[in-house]
């Protein structure tokens, strides 16, 4: 069946004439159709748009003028701006917002000639870690229906899953990517800050979000984020020469790469079950050579709190623009406050606004000092003691999440247990380090993933390692139990 | 009764005068039809990003260095955080901070009467953003048009406590001010456009006291005059209220034209909190000191300066000499002009008086050098103007024929000594030819002579018209003077 092929190999069968761009559009469409009104992974499928770069896509495979990602389906995490495709960021506030312009990382994707299906679910504004703040729809996870797929990517990583499409794009601001791939049982990676263009991501914490990849192999990770990195004079956050080159992806291997296991996340918060699939496939690295020792990174205890203040600090800013008058929904009030008040009150969700009083409040003059100015002094200081590290170590390695798959509905009233679900995930944000989730084992037969995370900028050197750890774990990638 | 002493604090504001907008590429012009000079940047459109446009930050540099700034040489962008419906975003991105805006602690010479200058202290120098314009629709309701949002705004504000005392220095700073920043190129200075703005807050204290008084900030001034007429007012209106045993209240007043009067547009109650921070989507500002010191060094001399140079160099009086640096390309024209031969007080003469007038009525302007090709630039060059003057010192022609020889270079370019040449202008010295004419005048006009033989003698100026005319213009006037005088005495 073509959906569950990777996306290397439906370009070798598509480069050797074995099947055809439209025939992979179709199947995946066909998928969609038959099982996503069970996952809810999608908030729009756009059927005619994505045949029709199909046929595009096939004519540049007949006129040999290709890429390496040419004809293959994507889905899109609905919080990057599509032109002439509603874009909600699973919010009520946008409903009905049809941008007019591309992401950058959009634009590359048609450039590459891939076909983009659709629009993936997501937290509201990409705020919270399992997809149910979305204010659209509910995405279930693959490998259990009654159970989240994480978040906030939610909706991208169970699309992956479900071979609803071979790769999907999220983006990261605390774990949004690593944190629903690990949930779902795939691969997603988070490049170092700047290395791929915000350009056109709708922003939650400006100074952490990043756009990545999520894919059933790091091979298909490590394409993708070939295909959308790269400077843009856009983005002024965006780094020179930054685009991933992929090349030396598969020359690498374990032997005597050295990995940090960083003291603080081997915690009692690891569930117990997942502390053994890890230990497992640390076991497995080590046999293939990898020199693992325990590292001390004591600033990792502050790193949930500091996230917790910058990232609703940027996003009360950010999120002031959505007042109901250049566009998406308004409600009306008395007077141009009232109905700014009125907009957002009624149209944000309850995530969305708990989260700008947080971060109004961590701004105000008497607390700012206090909050703000003192997390981002934490912030340097954690990314020093990181960087102290990766003097010593090729890359730290931990669980992605400290448990598998919750239920729907389960931590919803925990608010703190669910917030304390990114305490392997921030760090990488904070300092903009590379960081990737791969699937390391199962624990109640439900995924576990391990987490990776290098200096700045060694984005080819963190995706050769995953590779190689990839193809040394006895439990690679597993189709969930769908039919 | 109690004497009052003014503080006025000055708040500008200038657009820059940059091709396109701070962080887009829309282009930056007045008027149009509402919403066509914008993009999903300046409309602050879901994931839209800004680029900081090099240009601005270059002219805020060249701005704050001519206003003695201290430049910071790390300086970064700060969103100012509140909701209006001319603000896109919901926040404004500007600078923050006393040693963070690109210029901080520099002054600006005003001149005193009598000569020297005073120096008003400057705060800040910093960049930041421009709003939307709100609009009442015909249809009633109100609209928002975004053509002005995002375009680079400079603000310029004075140290507290201020060195303004007076209405008039108000207005002088401002003059000076102006003056600078359309000499430096980096903002057209059009008050009643918008694209310069001032915003005095005005505060009185009785003579003797040291405390200041309650500040009222004026808006809606659209001329030099008006923030003269505003400062005046705001100061009487205070006074009386003093004198009355009554407080001052903080607000923000506006400026009424028509009646010459200010109005409460809105009580302070509190300060409001905009939650300034560093804003995550702009890299900070770095200047090389290196860089710096050459943007100083390139600088051009300023307005008042190069109106002292004048002064002292060339022996004119402070009006002609303020006359000649009241725009760059005039003073540039009348340095050339003296550098090509010309006399310094002949040229500045004419370029005050005829020259400005053909400018004035042809809509003109003086052009920068021969080799411009430009339909609104005059014909005449800085050449023209130190051929006339040499042509007049040297005795060949009265003012009167350098009129018309202006007159004619105006018209088709020619030069006046060449015109002299071909058609034989040359002024009449023949003490022959003047005596004839002379002596013929005072027998055609026996009134006036006998009225200055009565001892009238400004009459002669009438009689040497005579002459003139009778000669075409072309009699030299000091020799006719001379001549006339003699016979009338004989
Ligand atoms: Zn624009």
């Amino acid at each position: 069946m073509l959906t569950q092929l990777s996306a290397s190999e439906l370009a070798a069968k598509l480069k050797s004439r074995e099947t055809s761009a439209i025939e992979v559009a179709e199947a995946h469409l066909a998928r969609i159709d038959q099982m996503d009104g069970e996952v809810g992974a999608y908030l729009e499928v756009c059927r005619e748009a994505a045949l029709e770069s199909a046929r595009l896509a096939q004519a540049r495979l007949d006129e040999h003028t290709d890429g390496p990602l040419t004809g293959i389906p994507i889905a899109v995490k609905d919080n990057l701006s599509t032109l002439g495709i509603e874009t909600t960021c699973a919010s009520r506030i946008l409903e009905g917002y049809v941008p007019p312009f591309d992401a950058t990382v959009v634009s590359k994707l048609k450039e590459a000639g891939m076909v983009l299906l659709g629009k993936t679910n997501l937290d509201e504004f990409a705020m919270g870690t399992s997809c149910e703040n979305s204010a659209l729809k509910v995405t279930r996870n693959p490998w259990d229906p009654d159970r989240s797929p994480g978040g906030s990517s939610g909706g991208s990583a169970a699309a992956v899953a479900a071979e609803l499409a071979p790769m999907a794009l999220g983006s990261d601001t605390g774990g949004s990517i690593r944190m629903p791939a690990a949930l779902c049982g795939i691969v997603g990676f988070k490049p170092t800050y700047g290395r791929v263009s915000r350009y056109g991501l709708v922003a939650f914490g400006s100074s952490l979000d990043q756009v990545g990849p999520l894919a059933r192999t790091v091979e298909d990770a490590a394409s993708l984020a070939a295909a959308v990195s790269g400077h843009d004079p856009s983005d002024s956050t965006s780094l020179r020469d930054s685009a991933i080159r992929t090349d030396g992806l598969k020359n690498g291997s374990l032997k005597g790469v050295k990995v940090g296991l960083p003291k603080q996340l081997m915690s009692d918060a690891v569930q117990p079950g997942v502390r053994d699939a890890f230990d497992m496939a640390l076991e497995a690295l080590v046999r293939e050579g990898a020199l693992v020792d325990e590292v001390d990174l004591p600033s990792i205890e502050y790193g949930v709190t500091t996230y917790y203040v910058i990232a609703p600090a940027e996003a009360s800013s950010n999120l002031a623009r959505f007042d109901g008058i250049r566009f998406g929904a308004q409600r009306t009030g008395e007077g141009h406050i009232g109905n700014v008040s009125a907009t957002r009150g009624q149209l944000f969700g309850h995530e969305v606004k708990l989260r700008i009083m947080v971060g109004t409040y961590a701004l105000s003059a008497g607390y700012y000092d206090d909050y703000y100015v003192r997390a981002q002094q934490v912030r340097s200081m954690m990314s020093d003691e990181f960087n102290r590290a990766f003097s010593d170590y090729d890359c730290l390695l931990s669980p992605t999440s400290p448990v598998v798959a919750f239920r729907l509905g389960e931590l919803r009233d925990d608010q703190m247990a669910l917030k304390m679900l990114d305490l392997c995930t921030i760090p990488a944000n904070l300092g903009g380090f590379p960081s990737i989730s791969l699937p390391c084992g199962f624990s109640q037969d439900l995924p576990v993933g391990m987490c990776l995370t290098g200096p700045v900028n060694s984005d080819e050197r963190l995706l050769q390692i995953a590779y190689a750890c990839e193809q040394g774990l006895p439990w690679g990638y597993r189709r969930p139990p769908m039919p | 009764m109690v004497r009052y002493l003014p503080s006025v604090g000055m708040e500008v504001h200038a657009e820059l005068k940059t091709r396109s907008k701070m962080f887009c590429r829309c282009p930056v012009a007045f008027g149009g039809e509402p919403n066509t000079r914008v993009c999903p940047v300046c409309l602050g459109l879901p994931g839209a990003l800004p680029v900081p446009n090099r240009a601005a930050v270059e002219m805020v540099v060249r701005t704050a260095l001519a206003l003695n700034c201290q430049i910071a040489y790390d300086s970064v962008f700060h969103r100012k955080n509140y909701f209006y419906p001319d603000l896109p975003k919901g926040y404004q991105v500007s600078q923050y901070g006393e040693t963070n805006p690109i210029g901080y602690q520099g002054w600006l010479g005003i001149p005193v009467k009598g000569g020297g200058t005073k120096r008003i202290a400057i705060r800040r120098v910093h960049l930041e953003e421009d709003t939307g314009k709100l609009m009442h629709l015909p249809s009633g309701g109100s609209g928002v048009d975004f053509n002005r949002a995002g375009v680079p705004l400079m603000e310029i504000v004075t140290e507290f406590p201020p060195d303004i005392e007076s209405a008039d220095e108000a207005r002088d700073y401002l003059v000076q001010l102006r003056s600078i920043l359309v000499w430096l190129g980096v903002c057209d200075g059009k008050m009643e456009e918008g694209s310069l703005r001032c915003e005095p807050n005005i505060s009185i204290r009785p003579e003797g006291s040291d405390r200041h008084g309650v500040k009222t900030e004026l808006k809606n001034l659209n001329s030099f005059r008006a923030v003269h007429q505003g400062v005046l007012f705001e100061v009487a209106r205070q006074s009386a209220v003093l004198d009355r045993g009554e407080r001052v209240v903080q607000e923000t007043r506006g400026w009424n034209e028509s009646t010459q009067t200010s109005f409460v547009m809105r009580t302070k109650e509190s300060e409001q909190d905009y939650r300034y921070f560093a804003c995550p989507d702009l890299a900070p500002m770095h200047f090389e000191k290196d860089w710096v010191e050459r943007q100083r060094s390139e600088l051009p001399e300023l307005p008042l300066a190069m109106q002292e140079r004048f002064q002292r160099q060339f022996g004119l009086n402070a009006e002609h000499s303020g006359l000649l640096v009241s725009d760059r390309d005039w003073a540039e024209f009348f340095e050339e002009s003296v550098r090509l031969g010309g006399d310094a007080q002949v040229v500045c003469n004419w370029m005050n008086a005829d020259f400005a007038k053909l400018l004035n009525e042809s809509g003109q302007r003086a052009r920068r050098d021969a080799q411009e090709d430009d339909s609104t630039a005059s014909l005449v060059t800085p050449a023209h103007l130190a051929d006339i003057s040499r042509l007049i010192l040297n005795g060949t022609v009265n003012s009167k024929v350098a009129k018309q020889l202006l007159g004619e270079a105006f018209a088709t370019g020619a030069m006046p000594s060449r015109l002299v040449e071909q058609r034989g202008l040359t002024q009449v010295s023949d003490a022959s030819l003047i005596q004839d004419a002379v002596a013929r005048v005072i027998e055609d006009n026996p009134g006036p002579v006998d009225q200055f033989r009565s001892g009238k003698e400004g009459v002669i100026g009438f009689l040497v018209g005579k002459v003139m005319r009778e000669t075409e213009g072309r009699a030299n006037p000091s020799l006719v003077q001379e001549e006339m005088r003699r016979q009338l005495e004989k």
